[in-house]
């Protein structure tokens, strides 16, 4: 299994080699792809890529947390959060490619 | 907000390239990071999130249908993981 982290600058480096762009351009588009999904999800719709997965924003009610060191109480306020389900594809890829 | 409505997006912005260059930028970007999970690889995208993999044990579950026990072997599933900037922003603080 490898333990190798990407980032943004190998899906450029991708990008540059597939399309016949400049790096610094690939660079841009890949910031615009990330940029238009942030938004999006900002504004509070779910964002489906088919054969990927499903990013989608839910509503957390307040609660009541506790701190684990000290057992204080402290409120968790109201709260949006981002959950992504992979699609059925990525999940079976993701299993076959780490079997052992 | 689908596949084809991001890379209409895109495509508007950038009316210098073809239509069909847009679609395999998009599509690669989504590749690569499926790509890299396969491999067992991370992805950490800082300010949207970090894609990464688990393992889940082998357990023994059973067909909810039938209620006969089957043994799931060990797999490998995809997790992400929402960066600090995208989570303040869904907040509204930033």
């Amino acid at each position: 299994m490898g333990d190798n982290t990407l980032t943004r600058m190998d899906l450029s480096e991708a990008v540059f080699r597939e399309v016949g762009l400049s790096r610094n351009e690939s660079a841009q588009l890949v910031e615009s792809v990330l940029n238009h999904m942030s938004d999006a999800l900002v504004r509070g719709e779910q964002v489906k890529i088919s054969s990927f997965g499903t990013f989608s924003v839910r509503d957390k009610t307040a609660r009541v947390g506790r701190n684990p060191k000290t057992g204080e109480e402290v409120p968790i306020q109201p709260r949006r959060v981002l959950t992504f389900r992979p699609s059925h594809l990525m999940k079976d890829r993701v299993a076959v490619g780490n079997r052992k | 907000m689908i596949r084809s409505e991001l890379i209409q997006k895109i495509a508007d912005e950038n009316p210098h390239l073809y239509q069909r260059d847009v679609e395999r930028i998009v599509n690669t970007v989504f590749e690569e990071v499926t790509d890299a999970m396969a491999r067992g690889d991370r992805v950490e995208l800082r300010g949207f999130g970090a894609f990464s993999v688990k393992k889940r044990d082998a357990r023994v579950g059973r067909n909810p249908r039938t209620g006969e026990t089957v043994q799931v072997e060990e797999k490998c599933v995809p997790f992400f993981k929402t960066g600090k900037l995208l989570r303040d922003r869904l907040n509204g603080k930033a």
